[in-house]
């Protein structure tokens, strides 16, 4: 694993500014995951030996939280949300369609491994629903009529339709 | 007269020219009521917090100061300021607002919280996803500190505090404050059990911990501005201040909205502040406060008795928008959160969504509501595809009440009245679901699952 030398600067400062380094564990995995767009075994052993903790509880953390991920994600990566409000506002239809101009199934990357489509959580912008985030960026009101356009506009200039995605799985929990 | 905003911590949010950074602030009276605090005792802002009767605005509606008061102090332990800023109940988008639009009144208001109760350090967990908010926050510390009214010795005062951003991860549970705790200490996000893990007396490491929500911490820079008891003179007895209340679903306006607590009704609030609903539908059901709080049925009236004995016969849009009269109605006012949604939803997929929500976010540490949690989700899931069995009904409330009561946290309850109180209300659509009698949803109607 070779971290970019600022990504190691912020690490090493980030981990003395709590008063227990176990609690660095977080930023230390966000800052990883930035620089390497996923959290190998190797990172996870990495970073248990700079705070001082087991690698188990480094891989806790990695399968406890969602943001957090084992594989990496499409270079572009869109998280649509699904939760009440912006499913009202037909945040599954905007899903589907970015499914299927991007060539990605739900939650996976497309074959090319440019794009990742997930649904995601509640994002607190339930007012200006549908609410997408792509990679750190969140634009509201994405809604179905506009999903075409905007995908042009801020994803990928020359989207067309491909291949239709996968068949979406649903209820990944069960 | 149609019914209006009185806007006080979003007072200035919205105004052109109205910037986030610290010049701006100071320019409309920033950082003023920091400096006067710093001349007080603590134990006085604590009393003006009391007397303010302010009630936590993150959904428990827990008052402040007396929360503030259970602080161990005798311990001799540092005691830590946590604001809470992991904003994901569904529907709710009010503390976005604050900080991403006025980032210094929240450090504002956590300089005085925090110097109120002597925190030794303090800290913002914001949600992951809010990847701007963090930055925003960031920046607005490094001009504060740079100020003099964070850091080592604030304001000349020999009082010192630093604060720090930490970003959460994805998970809902993390807006539990024990849940918190355990995730701001680098562990999985797993509640704890109270007692005896109250955090005013066993919070961060172990250590006195208070941690509020961060619209709950920019009121109290206006409590100590005009002095506790002129505080409680808004809203009414027992429902003190403004509140933000986040409206989406079904409805013409969506958007924050901030009047004193009981100011304004639900009616008021949908027809004269939000535009009413779309063009030709008619309202079926509101969730007052986050999908948490129990689904209100807009023909139902709503009768019984206040708190001082008076008689109420309520409709829907006559229900008052405070704290008390949610509980009143069987419902809760939670984080204020109100989904409007028309004829045009079916009950049944909208409770689907909402169990997929939870059964995605149990954090897993309880069996009852681990287990329930996915239960509901796969009947509410097999309903929806077709399979819909006369019996879902009474399952799916058998369920969910056998999560209720029997979970270390709250999200048990969380998870559980979505499914209880919609099939109490809305059970026939419940039992058409399964006969086949279910009225065909509008084409204009999105899918929600």
């Amino acid at each position: 694993m070779n971290l970019k030398p600022e990504t190691l600067k912020k690490i090493e400062t980030v981990i003395p500014r709590y008063p227990e380094r176990r609690s660095a564990l977080l930023p230390v995995l966000h800052l990883v995951q930035e620089d390497q767009g996923y959290i190998s075994k190797e990172a996870m052993e990495w970073i248990a030996e700079q705070v001082g903790v087991e690698p188990i509880h480094v891989y806790e953390l990695v399968t406890f939280y969602p943001m957090l991920r084992e594989t990496p994600a499409g270079k572009k990566q869109i998280r649509v949300c699904r939760t009440l409000s912006c499913a009202l506002a037909g945040s599954y239809k905007v899903c589907e369609i970015f499914q299927k101009r991007l060539g990605a199934p739900l939650n996976g990357v497309s074959d090319d491994g440019e794009y990742s489509v997930e649904f995601v959580e509640c994002l607190a912008s339930c007012g200006t629903a549908p609410a997408v985030l792509v990679d750190d960026k969140l634009y509201e009101n994405v809604t179905p009529e506009r999903t075409e356009n905007f995908i042009k506009e801020h994803v990928c200039p020359n989207a067309r339709p491909q291949q239709p995605a996968a068949e979406a799985v649903e209820g990944g929990e069960n | 007269m149609a019914a209006q905003e009185t806007r006080m911590l979003l007072k200035y949010t919205d105004e052109p020219g109205y910037t986030p950074d610290i010049g701006c602030y100071i320019k409309h009276g920033g950082y003023e009521t920091l400096k006067k605090a710093l001349k007080l005792k603590p134990e006085e802002l604590r009393q003006e917090i009391k007397d303010s009767e302010i009630r936590g605005r993150g959904g428990a509606g827990f008052p402040t100061g007396v929360k503030w008061g259970f602080i161990d102090y005798k311990s001799g332990k540092p005691v830590y300021l946590i604001c809470n800023a992991d904003e994901s109940e569904p529907g709710t988008f009010k503390d976005r607002q604050l900080m991403y639009k006025d980032p210094h009144q929240l450090l504002e208001g956590m300089m005085i919280s925090a110097y109120a109760i002597q925190a030794k350090l303090s800290f913002i967990y914001i949600r992951g996803e809010m990847f701007r908010g963090a930055k925003i926050l960031e920046q607005a510390i490094e001009e504060a500190r740079a100020k003099g009214f964070l850091g080592d010795n604030i304001c000349g005062s020999g009082y010192s505090c630093d604060m720090l951003v930490h970003r959460g991860a994805g998970a809902y549970i993390c807006g539990e404050e024990t849940g918190l705790i355990e995730s701001l200490e680098g562990k999985r996000a797993y509640p704890r059990i109270k007692p005896p893990y109250f955090p005013a007396v066993f919070g961060l490491y172990q250590c006195p911990t208070i941690v509020n929500n961060v619209e709950t911490l920019c009121h109290v820079k206006h409590a100590i501005d005009m002095g506790g008891k002129e505080f409680a003179k808004i809203g009414t007895p027992g429902n003190t201040g403004t509140r933000i209340w986040s409206v989406s679903g079904h409805i013409q306006k969506p958007g924050y909205y901030e009047f004193p607590c009981g100011g304004i009704t639900m009616g008021e609030l949908i027809y004269d502040l939000c535009g009413g609903l779309y063009p030709g539908r008619k309202l079926k059901a509101v969730i007052p406060g986050g999908t948490s709080s129990k689904v209100l049925n807009a023909e139902d009236r709503y009768t019984g008795k206040l708190k001082d004995g008076t008689p109420f016969d309520w409709s829907i849009n006559d229900i008052p928008l405070d704290f008390d009269s949610f509980v009143h109605v069987g419902s809760m006012s939670g984080s204020a959160a109100v989904i409007v949604m028309d004829d045009s939803t079916d009950m049944v997929e909208a409770l689907a969504n909402i169990n997929a929500f939870y059964a995605h976010e149990s954090c897993g540490q309880c069996t009852p509501c681990r287990e329930g949690c996915l239960w509901m989700n796969k009947i509410t899931s097999r309903m929806m595809a077709g399979n819909a069995k006369e019996t879902d009904a009474d399952l799916l409330h058998s369920v969910s009440l056998q999560i209720s009561g029997r979970t270390i946290c709250a999200h048990g309850e969380a998870a559980a009245w979505p499914t209880e109180s919609f099939v109490d209300k809305f059970r026939d659509e419940f039992l058409a679901k399964a006969s086949g009698n279910a009225s065909a949803k509008p084409e204009s109607a999105y899918r929600l699952i």
